[in-house]
């Protein structure tokens, strides 16, 4: 029994039918990676060191194709291949794999949610990341740091309440801790005697963790290509081929490839290339911001966030602070943000934290997210058959693989796996949303 | 920073605009439409990548709404209208 | 004590002040140098050569640039400074600085991480990708061990003392770079007549000029620069910043400066941020190094930093130095540095074919030219002893020079930072083996070096030339043309030279000396797959240091080129992400500390409630409101209690002046209201009001709120105190975008009245007592309707409403009158006992009164027949927001979440908000969850622990049994109808 298992009973169930998939062999061998692999190259140099995938020219047809090569994408083409033996499939990307947001995210793995759909969904993918390097053979660096929640109304009380709660009982673990424990576990946190938002409570995942961003990507698509899945990059999907309701193949800048099966997996090009296939899709794409700061040596191992202003905090393993905020407030494909949020999130880090008024922002980026309208995941089928959605609802990182396995499950099955039953378009026809994050329209 | 330039007041900072996302006039009359098309005009966006009409609030200057025409990949403000009377 | 300056030059130096002596310690050693000095000039004064230890292979490391661009003297400064990670080379010295050098342990001399140096074979580019994923504990435990070798500085200890500021500014022409070509740009455009702005991060104008002997207009190019700078000071439309970095360059033309030196002496840095209507990049170049077998030991550097060493500080770099170059730059600046005393035996040009005027000064002063040569590795650890020159095709033959300086040129790299930075996208020379700017996408020219023009003359008269066009660009006159005469520029004749083979293949040859990459890694993540630029970035971190890859990308570039056989244009940069140089968080942040962080926003009456003892919560909208009124020796939850048993024994008062107040005018509002409530309007009589749920367009719960018919056509308000925002926006946007033929006016009066709401049995006494100016007797002024009258002389709007299922009475007043209110209500209701009254107890008594509020059950997926409110939807007066998608749940069907009580079995367990509920007697670890604690209390009306809930299928299940199941305690609950005080509300209608 796994410890995964033993943390979260009330998955179990749903697990056991992941299970049953089976572990398709590879069909070509890759190095494995280890310290022996690195003692072996350094005395032959760097000759031993293979390829990690093909760049294969892109056949006229698949069994199933994957738009979009970043870690959902790469990862339906792994568990296609691995989970339901489904090989003849190819992973298209129109520029460099892992280019998107796997790019571009904050590196945090962590599941604080409260509605019960939610709750499996992100345990779950936690789960898998925990077992992802060894599974993978890669180190995708994920390391358990925990995290803070720093409750600063009792409105973000509350909604911290209902998420401990809700998550106790499908035996996540999310603690209250309380102010004094946030100071004997960060002693660098010296607020103001007068901050402009009192600390109310702490709260607690032990299991948040981070992970390098891109080796995820990278990962999935070194197993990906040895399970005979074509990775293709430099191929951008230019329309969607349909006939009678159905999906036909995609038309790519490297020609027409058909498809019995198209998965779109395009975090901040969803409405894009759904337009394609002639969808339109409850999702607005907004800039999400990230900085980093000179590296300094460790000074704090969680990833704090602080809900009064909407804000987060951790220290990567090169040492940079690594911040974030809200996303900018209106839509944007442009990979860039507005100076005034940086300016608005480093004030109140600063509020928290003083003492870090001399360090120093080193660069600022933007990944661009498609913020679903409830917040939540859409993992669906879609009115065109054969073609079907992966969208991350409000930034996907720490879902990747829970979000890529239940992609494949869905594709190759063409029925959603019941740890998805409520990720489906058709919640919005039906109303039955699930609310999170506090994403809404107001419309 | 955006500078959008207010039909009544002249250029301003985003940060004194709310912006409300594309035009999409409400059905003239919503009970005539399916339980889909219902759907689709509530939670669905066109959300394209370039030109875009949007509905943005100047809150916090002369608090009109105004339609301003925006590239969303390059962040350009072609132009802007008053609220249609 | 104090050293002497061993390598101060006894004349020269342009920007040091050699009358006055700082001292200042490094590593714990005190030295002495000069105003003027930065720290790396006067650690060169002194013979300091190794300056710091390397991110991973902990190497030896010294002074390489003169600016910016600086790789390795990154210090930590000590004692009050407490900085991390500052660039020796930009920082100025000042008396008593002390600093010491990063990452190295015990010291920087003997560092016991480098052995690390020794297993770099183990270590290739991302060997971390490899290993560390099993025993003991994968990356969790190898993790915290790499963190700890991983970082430079350590982080402040201290509060930063600096007072930082932030200015906006907007101008017509922002000129970013005070070298020839920014000043001729400012020149022209000041002289039009444009508001101009020229920013340098300099100590002084002048950029190369602040380097070599080039003479403008007779004169030597530092004084050229120093009048033209005169001329800009005394124009009234110039604002002209020294040690101002442009650090940004955002959308619309909107570009941060950080001043590190602002003239007023009480502010230590300050941001600007400059909107500019057109904007001259005149950033200049910085010299790219050469890549060779340890080309990182200290005492290599680069040929333009060796040479604003001896002009600018008067410092000497080395004694003995061998040059290595591939382009015509090099030659002069040896010649400036043997005019100043430095002894170049040799200079190696990998170049065949140099000029041969250039080869006959040098032989002219006595440098050896070794054509076809380059150096190709270096002697010496912690500092350079020899260096081997030789044919690159024979890297290990050739000879052995003896030299403590080696001097290297690999061309020059426009810094195109911001022009990318702006959004375009910058193409390659290959005549100039570089990246120049590429098609302009804001209102941005570049001029000069940063342009790919390098020369004097070209940079003068692209300057002015850019100058010109702005003004013309933008209206003004551009002036008369004014280029001064200069020499003319020799061509820069670069050979691409991205690698010199190495005589060793386990030599390391540096690319990224911040991050420690080195050409071999470049090589293997091209052959793992990593084909891509951004890929290679990724995976070898280069360009991913605290320099940013000033130094090292187009080198990278160069040899992935070489690689992938492709041409450097064909790879293409990675994207240049702001800042240019690291900005301060403190001066991001500026004022915005404190009070000044979110706006906090305070009622007429909020020191009042604070003076009588009140515990302040944030209550949302940025409102600080009481959450009870503890009395001496009683606890907040005593308060409460009491609080709440007042209000409905006697009488309580509270401050709701946060509620939202909207007024309406006009003769179309009640068919407004019509449409944006749930329920009908037009029927309501003047005098009355009416509770109504607003919803959104998906028939979720937007805000609840009470409205008053005033007078015909004249109506008031009220919204919850967190969405009175949102309805705000809703309401204006309806009445301007969607239904603009409604004659509605709209005022937004929030803050405009003070709000007090009068409650309990004892309410209509008390507000007599108070001097009410008309009846308020049941029958002259029933429930729900609002009157117009005196109250303690002030004129007043008093509704017959609340919050609280009590007789209650809200008085709106005026706010400048808000406090002679609250005195009044005070003094008249101490003979009955009224109690102010704190947010806390007022939700208990919503909640002991079932009165759904959006902020607790309304969390997105409830409707208002979920709420059991179907009382107030009208679904036959026709369409209203929200209408279609009630219909659109009736069709679905299926079960609804109800707003229900609940009574726990144990009346003590007050079950937390939020607490989960399942159904009765599942097991422990068997979800479904079937609803939610919305919220719980103690009830002193009920005497006992009650709480609302929202819960799937509720109505249904009312008296049947439900558990709570909360962290640690499961706790069985009745199900009941959601009120639990005065169901029939005669109290409240009395």
């Amino acid at each position: 029994m796994t410890s995964a298992k033993r943390r979260l009973p009330g998955l179990e169930r749903q697990h056991r039918s992941l299970q049953k998939c089976g572990d398709a062999s590879v069909t070509s061998v890759k190095q494995r990676f280890s310290i022996f692999s690195l003692l072996r190259n350094a005395l032959g140099y760097r000759a031993g060191w293979q390829r990690m995938w093909r760049s294969p020219e892109p056949k006229r047809r698949y069994d199933v194709v994957i738009i979009g090569g970043g870690g959902h994408g790469l990862g339906a083409g792994y568990y296609l291949a691995r989970d339901h033996g489904i090989r003849n499939v190819a992973v298209i990307e129109k520029g460099w794999l892992g280019g998107g947001n796997t790019a571009r995210n904050t590196m945090t793995i962590r599941s604080n949610y409260v509605r019960p759909p939610s709750v499996p969904f992100h345990e779950g993918s936690m789960a898998l990341y925990r077992e992802l390097s060894r599974e993978l053979g890669y180190n995708l660096m994920v390391s358990r740091r925990g995290m803070i929640s720093f409750l600063q109304s009792s409105q973000a009380a509350r909604t911290a309440a209902r998420m401990a709660n809700t998550m106790h009982v499908y035996g996540a673990k999310y603690e209250f801790i309380g102010v004094e424990e946030i100071k004997r576990r960060l002693p660098i946190f010296r607020p103001p005697p007068r901050p402009r938002l009192e600390l109310l409570d702490g709260v607690y995942q032990p299991e948040a963790m981070m992970a390098r961003h891109d080796a995820v990507a990278w990962g999935f698509a070194r197993m990906a290509d040895a399970h005979g899945v074509d990775v293709i990059q430099n191929c951008e999907v230019i329309g969607i081929r349909r006939d009678g309701g159905r999906v036909t193949g995609v038309e790519t800048t490297r020609g027409v490839i058909e498809a019995e099966k198209v998965g779109m997996a395009v975090a901040g090009h969803g409405s894009v290339v759904a337009a394609m296939a002639g969808l339109r899709l409850p999702i607005e794409v907004q800039p999400l911001q990230a900085w980093v700061s000179e590296p300094v040596k460790p000074v704090f191992d969680e990833i704090l966030v602080f809900s009064g202003y909407g804000c987060y905090m951790m220290q990567s393993d090169k040492g940079e602070l690594v911040i974030g905020g809200p996303t900018d407030p209106y839509p944007s494909y442009a990979q860039r943000g507005s100076f005034r949020t940086i300016e608005q999130v480093t004030a109140a880090v600063l509020e928290m934290f003083p003492i870090f008024s001399r360090m120093k922002l080193l660069r600022h980026w933007a990944g661009m997210l498609d913020i679903v309208y409830d917040g939540s995941p859409i993992i669906s089928k879609t009115p065109l058959r054969g073609f079907y959605v992966d969208v991350a609802g409000a930034g996907g990182f720490k879902t990747t693989p829970m979000a890529a396995r239940m992609h494949a499950w869905l594709i190759a099955k063409d029925e959603p796996h019941e740890l998805i039953g409520d990720f489906g378009l058709d919640r919005f026809a039906r109303g039955r949303l699930v609310p999170e994050g506090g994403v809404s329209f107001n419309r | 920073m955006l500078v959008i330039p207010c039909p009544h007041c002249g250029p301003r900072n985003e940060d004194e605009f709310v912006c409300w996302s594309e035009v999409v006039p409400r059905p003239a009359d919503p009970a005539a439409l399916s339980d889909l098309e219902w759907t689709d005009y509530v939670y669905n966006h066109a959300n394209p990548r370039g030109w875009v009409r949007e509905q943005w609030w100047h809150e916090h200057g002369c608090r009109r709404w105004i339609i301003v025409e925006r590239n969303t990949l390059t962040h350009e403000v072609a132009r802007t209208e008053p609220a249609p009377r | 004590m104090t050293r002497l300056q061993p390598s101060r030059l006894a004349a020269g130096g342009t920007l040091i002040d050699r009358s006055r002596p700082l001292r200042f310690r490094f590593n714990g050693t005190e030295y002495e140098g000069h105003p003027g000095d930065t720290l790396a000039s006067a650690l060169i004064a002194n013979g300091v050569r190794l300056v710091g230890r390397s991110f991973k292979y902990h190497r030896p490391r010294g002074i390489v640039s003169a600016g910016a661009e600086e790789p390795n003297a990154v210090v930590q400064l000590d004692g009050e400074d407490d900085e991390p990670n500052v660039r020796a080379t930009t920082l100025p010295l000042r008396e008593g600085l002390s600093a010491r050098s990063v990452n190295c342990w015990p010291n920087v001399d003997f560092d016991l991480a480098a052995i690390i140096d020794r297993l770099s074979p183990l270590l290739p580019a991302g060997f971390y990708y490899k290993t560390f994923m099993g025993w003991p504990g994968g990356w969790s435990f190898y993790g915290p061990l790499v963190r700890r070798m991983a970082g430079l500085g350590i982080a402040p200890r201290r509060p930063d003392p600096r007072a930082c500021e932030k200015r906006f500014h907007h101008c017509d022409v922002l000129v970013a770079g005070a070298g020839p070509a920014g000043l001729q740009a400012a020149l022209a455009t000041a002289r039009g007549g444009a508001r101009v702005m020229i920013a340098d991060d300099g100590p002084a104008p002048g950029g190369m000029l602040l380097d070599g002997a080039a003479e403008i207009g007779g004169r030597p190019g530092a004084e050229w620069a120093a009048g033209v700078a005169a001329e800009l000071d005394s124009l009234p439309n110039v604002v002209r910043l020294d040690r101002a970095t442009v650090a940004g360059y955002y959308d619309h033309n909107l570009l941060t400066v950080v001043e590190s030196a602002p003239r007023q002496p009480w502010i230590d840095e300050r941001l600007w941020k400059v909107r500019a209507r057109r904007v001259v990049l005149a950033t200049g170049a910085a010299e790219r190094p050469l890549v060779f077998a340890d080309n990182d030991r200290p005492g290599v550097m680069l040929a333009s930093a060796a040479l604003a060493c001896v002009c600018r500080y008067a410092v000497r770099p080395g004694a003995r130095a061998v040059a290595v170059t591939n382009n015509n730059s090099t030659y002069r600046t040896v010649l400036e540095l043997v005019e100043a005393g430095i002894e170049v035996p040799m200079l190696a040009d990998v170049r065949a074919r140099p000029p041969e005027t250039l080869v006959a000064e040098l032989a002219a002063r006595g440098v050896e030219l070794l054509r076809g040569h380059a150096v190709t590795g270096v002697a010496g650890v912690r500092a350079v002893k020899a260096a081997r020159v030789a044919p690159p095709d024979r890297p290990a033959g050739g000879r052995r020079v003896a030299c403590d300086l080696v001097l290297c040129s690999g061309g020059w790299s426009p810094r195109i930072h911001l022009h990318s930075q702006s959004g375009a996208r910058p193409a390659y020379d290959s005549d100039h083996a570089c990246f120049v700017p590429g098609d302009s996408v804001q209102a941005e020219c570049s001029a000069g070096a940063c342009n790919g023009a390098f020369g004097l003359r070209a940079a003068l008269e692209q300057g002015w030339r850019a100058g010109t066009e702005a003004c013309a660009a933008l209206g003004f006159v551009p002036p008369a043309a004014s280029v001064p005469s200069c020499a003319d520029d020799l061509p820069l004749d670069v050979e691409p030279c991205w690698e010199i083979p190495s005589p060793r293949p386990r030599a390391k040859a540096f690319v990224d000396l911040a991050n420690d990459v080195t050409a071999e890694d470049i090589r293997i993540a091209e052959q793992e797959g990593f084909r891509s630029v951004e890929h290679v970035k990724r995976y070898t971190t280069a360009g991913m240091g605290t320099d940013q890859g000033k130094l090292g990308n187009v080198n990278a570039i160069g040899i992935l080129s070489e690689a992938l056989s492709q041409a450097p244009g064909a790879v293409g940069t990675t994207s240049y992400r702001p800042p240019y140089t690291p900005v301060s968080f403190g001066v991001i942040a500026g004022k915005e500390r404190g009070e000044l962080v979110l706006p906090a926003r305070r009622t007429a009456l909020t020191g009042r409630i604070e003076e009588a003892g009140a515990v302040m919560f944030e209550a949302g909208a940025g409102y600080r409101r009481p959450s009870c009124f503890p009395r001496d020796g009683e606890s907040e939850a005593e308060a409460i209690a009491r609080e709440a048993l007042a209000c409905r024994t006697a009488a309580g008062m509270y401050d709701g002046s946060p509620l939202g107040k909207f007024e309406l005018h006009g003769p179309d509002v009640a068919a407004f209201l019509n449409r944006v409530y749930a329920n009908r309007w037009d029927d309501l009589a003047v005098g009355r009001g009416r509770f109504g749920w607003m919803l959104r367009e998906d028939g979720r719960l937007l805000d609840d709120g009470i409205t008053f018919r005033l007078g015909e056509d004249h109506w008031w308000t009220f919204a919850g105190t967190g969405a009175a925002g949102h309805v705000h926006r809703h309401l204006e946007r309806l009445l301007q975008l969607v239904w603009p033929e409604l004659k509605v006016y709209l005022t937004a009066v929030t803050s405009q009245w003070t709000n007090v709401c009068v409650c309990g049995p004892k309410a209509r006494v008390v507000l007599e007592g108070a001097g009410a100016g008309a009846s308020l007797a049941p029958d002259a002024f029933p429930f729900m309707a609002m009157r117009e009258m005196t109250v303690a002389g002030i004129p007043a709007r008093v509704a017959r409403a609340g919050y609280t299922g009590e007789l209650s009475f809200e008085v709106n007043v005026p706010a400048r009158h808000g406090v002679r209110l609250w005195e009044a209500l005070t003094e008249a209701g101490e003979p009955f006992g009224l109690t102010p009254v704190g947010s806390e107890a007022s939700m208990v008594m919503r909640c002991e009164k079932g009165f759904v509020s959006a902020g607790f059950e309304g969390d997105g997926i409830v409707n208002p027949f979920d709420a059991g409110c179907g009382w107030a939807v009208d679904m036959d007066k026709g369409d209203f927001i929200g209408r279609r998608s009630l219909v659109r749940d009736r069709n679905v069907g299926g079960v609804r979440p109800n707003v229900v009580g609940l009574l726990p079995e144990d009346p003590s367990f007050v079950p937390p908000d939020g607490t989960p509920l399942v159904e009765a007697g599942a097991p422990a670890d068997a979800p479904p969850v079937i609803g939610y604690v919305s919220q719980g209390c103690h009830s002193p009306n009920v005497g006992r622990a009650i709480a609302l809930a929202v819960l799937d299928d509720g109505r249904r299940r009312i008296d049947g049994r439900i558990e709570i199941a909360g962290i640690g305690r499961r706790a069985p609950a009745l199900v009941t109808r959601p009120c639990f005080v005065d169901p029939g509300g005669s109290r409240m209608r009395g």
